[in-house]
């Protein structure tokens, strides 16, 4: 904690040590871009490059986002100096108020403190879980599992039909007790439930995670936790889509937008289990198709274009047959089969096969 | 039972169906269809009733006066009758008019000096000031009062007139000689039922637009709250008088050449094409006659309706040039703009005529203004004033030809916001003009312009033409403004951005600032102020990245 306080006072006297000298107010940040994000072979993980951008305070265009970053700055080390915990949003309203005597707003929208809060995490090299800034919290975990969050001690497989909803700080979890054989991570909520109403998790001794939509970062860190400390493999279960596909490659290799945290948050062994363009064909989904759309094709072919897929043929072939197809489909397309199909057929067949893709 | 009466072998006249129906046809009276399609000529409700009134009684002075070349001046009032009847008093100093012609003027639909000429006036059909007099007397009983003097040296002639509406006739109800204190003039009273509101469609803002035309007028106005504004007179030219034209061929139709076939004196076909329509000479005539296989010198009279067909294929098989444009008076761009700035409060002015073009065989000229900034509103829509032959066109704004070219020119190039395809946003008064012999309205009420692919194309070049001088202007505007923004921006931030650092670092705010503060006098920073801003460092080309929570 006090290393996060210091780093931040430090951020602050090298800005007016600077000014003393003459020097106008600057602070120095890695670009977050593609055009700066190098895919690491050996680590298998996207990786922020050299690429640094100044932001000066004298610079008309840099002014507003330079007392932004300054004052979420600012918003952190209170939070800091009193060991209370704020959100994003939260945050905002901390940093927003209107100058005096104008119309201007030092924040207008939340997404302006979010993207002056990642970028305080780039300059400070701190998390902003570890600046106590917690984003909410989302998605539900099911499995024989016991933890100890905050002096509680909290059993996975005795939560009703809900399950544990995962915090967005995961650091401080303690895991008692972990049964299972492997994760089984989907990016959809209903199918999560689905799995947990058949009592997937525990037939087959398991764990599974979902959030809605995108993975956040408490989920990530949380897969990531529980792969590298108990060694489990982690399954990722997605719609056949370019969206799926782009959950998958966030999960194993990290965003681009947050490539700086990559270390923390990367599942460099995630393997996915579906679904693909062979289920397609092998469980006759073909039926329940949806059409590509023209941003879908366009999303496709950039996701196929990324360093860390280029040259994977797997994946490449994924890629082209669903090109090919011109379609999408979903998870619950197999729901189709059967209500109970995807826990009774469906996944145990793929697991049992290793019939996954990395 | 009607058929049995039908194959029965000598019917009595009086069962035959078509002669039952017959006693129930018979002519209708141009007033019996005014009475009942009062709409068609603008009378729809009480409120437009009166506006139509006024506007009818005021072209009528104002073409009567550029006609005799008289600078007009002309007075409107209107008093509250109460019980919704409303009189309106129009007066006017013009040429005044003979006593045999009063009564035909005012009290006989269709009759008029401008229906047959293609020249351009503001009145076309002759139609106008006759409706409302038989508006009035429909809805209050009355008869129009009418007073009116050619010369000084003579007395005035005064009137009461109503119409007989089944044969169409005008019927005089007392008339008298009368001593008027004036040299010339006509004077018109017109009892009518009502309704008085102020807005985008009243009498007020028919004045006022007309003031803006018309800079060469003067209008004194009293409206029925007795207010009284005085439009006075900016420019002391009158407008060129505008000439009249023959018809050109390439707008004629069938059943009127037929029509002129029939009725013309000339003997020979080649007589009648150079004679009764602009823009053909002997040579031409003979190419025309050529091109329809007809004899020049065949008896007009004798041409069929087939011939006069082979007759029109010819005109167009013929390349016949434009019709003269010296028949149209634009209010011209200098005037345009001195009669705007007159009514319109605003920081910039720009206007444009085009040259003439032609629609239909017809000759028409388009003008455009702009006034942008002043008092006007910046949230909302454009005003927009339409005008045709200096008349102000009220009613129907989104069915005429200028709502189009407006709404198709893309204001965005000349830094105006416009949503798609409507009217632009902000603080700008548009305003149109079409000169024309023959302005083709979408109605008889005459208040929206028919779409013809060439006006609107005129129009739209017109606007993009102001639009040009509008943007050299709004951009300066918007420099001015940026540069003294930007001198502005750090002296704002810097007590912010010293108060964060502080609590950062422990160093006294007021260190930090005035350290800042001396900064700012700094050369290379003041030249930051007048730098035109970066591009922005920040932009992630990563649109869809995650957007984690």
């Amino acid at each position: 904690m006090n290393k996060t306080k210091e780093k931040l006072a430090e951020l602050g006297s090298s800005i007016i040590a600077g000014v003393k000298k003459g020097k106008q107010p600057r602070i120095e940040i890695p670009v977050r871009a593609l055009s700066n994000v190098v895919y690491n072979e050996k680590t298998k993980t996207l990786e922020l490059g050299n690429k640094t951008a100044e932001r000066l305070f004298f610079n008309v265009g840099h002014t507003k986002k330079f007392v932004q970053t300054i004052e979420v700055a600012k918003v952190a080390k209170q939070l800091l100096d009193l060991e209370k915990h704020a959100s994003l949003r939260d945050v905002f309203y901390m940093a927003k108020r209107t100058l005096p005597g104008t119309n201007i707003n030092l924040v207008d929208e939340q997404t302006e403190s979010d993207k002056a809060i990642e970028d305080l995490e780039l300059i400070t090299d701190f998390s902003r879980e570890q600046l106590n800034i917690n984003a909410n919290k989302n998605g539900s975990v099911a499995g024989h599992v016991m933890i100890e969050d905050k002096g509680d001690t909290i059993d996975w497989s005795k939560l009703g039909s809900g399950g544990w909803s995962i915090p967005s700080n995961v650091e401080e979890i303690k895991f008692r007790k972990v049964d299972a054989k492997y994760i089984i991570y989907m990016e959809k909520a209903a199918v999560w439930e689905r799995l947990h109403e058949d009592k997937f998790w525990d037939k087959y001794s398991c764990i599974i995670m979902s959030s809605q939509g995108q993975t956040t970062r408490g989920i990530r860190r949380l897969l990531q936790r529980l792969n590298q400390e108990h060694t489990l493999p982690v399954y990722v279960l997605a719609d056949f889509d370019p969206y799926g596909f782009y959950i998958y490659s966030v999960l194993k290799f990290g965003s681009i937008n947050l490539a700086h945290i990559s270390e923390r948050q990367a599942l460099p062994e995630a393997k996915f289990l579906g679904i693909t363009a062979d289920d397609i064909e092998k469980y006759g989904l073909k039926k329940h198709f949806i059409t590509l759309k023209d941003v879908d094709i366009s999303r496709l072919k950039q996701i196929a274009d990324y360093d860390w897929f280029k040259k994977n043929k797997l994946w490449q072939r994924q890629f082209k047959m669903m090109k090919d197809f011109g379609s999408k489909a979903e998870i619950q397309a197999l729901s189709a089969r059967g209500i109970t199909f995807i826990s009774d057929t469906y996944l145990p067949e793929k697991i049992k096969n290793k019939d996954w893709i990395e | 039972m009607v058929q049995s009466k039908l194959t029965d072998s000598a019917p009595n006249e009086e069962m035959i169906i078509a002669t039952q129906l017959a006693k129930g046809q018979r002519e209708i009276s141009v007033g019996e269809f005014f009475a009942k399609n009062r709409h068609l000529l603008g009378f729809d409700n009480k409120k437009k009733a009166l506006l139509t009134v006024v506007k009818e009684a005021v072209d009528n002075s104002l073409d009567a006066c550029e006609e005799a070349r008289i600078l007009p001046e002309i007075i409107v009032e209107i008093i509250d009758m109460g019980n919704e009847r409303y009189r309106i008093i129009v007066e006017d100093n013009g040429p005044g008019i003979v006593k045999k012609q009063v009564p035909r003027i005012f009290a006989k639909l269709l009759y008029g000096s401008k229906f047959h000429k293609l020249r351009m006036s503001r009145g076309q059909q002759g139609i106008g000031i006759s409706a409302a007099v038989m508006y009035g007397q429909l809805t209050t009983g009355r008869p129009a009062k009418i007073l009116t003097k050619i010369h000084s040296s003579k007395p005035a002639y005064a009137c009461e007139l109503k119409i007989d509406t089944h044969k169409n006739e005008p019927e005089i109800g007392s008339d008298e000689e009368k001593e008027w204190n004036k040299e010339h003039g006509t004077r018109v009273e017109i009892d009518i039922e009502a309704t008085y509101l102020k807005g985008s469609q009243s009498v007020d803002e028919y004045l006022k637009q007309t003031a803006i035309t018309n800079p060469h007028a003067t209008i004194i106005y009293t409206n029925p709250k007795a207010e009284q504004v005085i439009f006075a007179r900016v420019a002391n030219e009158l407008p060129k008088l505008p000439t009249e034209i023959q018809p050109h061929l390439y707008g004629v139709e069938l059943g009127v050449l037929m029509d002129m076939l029939k009725r013309t004196e000339s003997r020979t076909l080649q007589a009648f094409l150079t004679s009764e329509f602009t823009r053909v000479g002997a040579g031409t005539a003979k190419q025309i006659c050529e091109n329809a296989a007809l004899l020049q010198s065949m008896k007009p009279r004798e041409i069929t309706r087939e011939l006069a067909e082979k007759l029109m294929e010819g005109v167009k098989k013929t390349r016949l040039i434009a019709p003269p444009t010296d028949c149209l008076s634009p209010i011209g761009a200098e005037q345009l703009e001195s009669g705007l700035k007159k009514e319109v409060g605003a920081e910039f002015y720009c206007s444009t005529t085009r040259p003439p073009a032609i629609y239909r065989g017809y000759p028409f000229i388009i003008e455009a203004a702009l006034a942008y900034g002043g008092q006007q509103s910046a949230e909302e829509q454009a005003h927009i004033l339409r005008y045709a032959n200096r008349v102000p066109l009220l009613y129907q704004q989104s069915a005429c030809a200028s709502f189009k070219s407006i709404t198709q020119t893309a204001w965005r190039n000349y830094g105006i916001s416009q949503p798609q395809n409507a009217l632009p946003v902000g603080q700008l008064t548009i305003v149109l003009h079409i000169a024309s012999v023959w302005v083709p309205f979408t109605s008889e009420s005459k208040e929206a312009i028919a779409h013809y692919p060439e006006i609107i194309k005129e129009m739209k070049l017109a606007l993009q033409d102001c639009g040009r001088k509008l943007a050299m202007y709004v951009h300066k505007k918007a420099r001015i403004k940026d540069a003294q923004e930007r001198a502005n921006i750090f002296e704002r931030y810097i007590p912010e951005v010293a108060d964060s650092l502080a609590q950062l670092s422990g160093e006294k705010k007021e260190n930090i600032q005035e350290a800042l503060l001396k900064m700012l006098s700094k050369p290379e920073i003041q030249a930051q102020v007048a730098m035109p801003p970066e591009e922005d460092i920040y932009k992630l080309d990563t649109r869809q990245e995650e957007q984690d929570e």
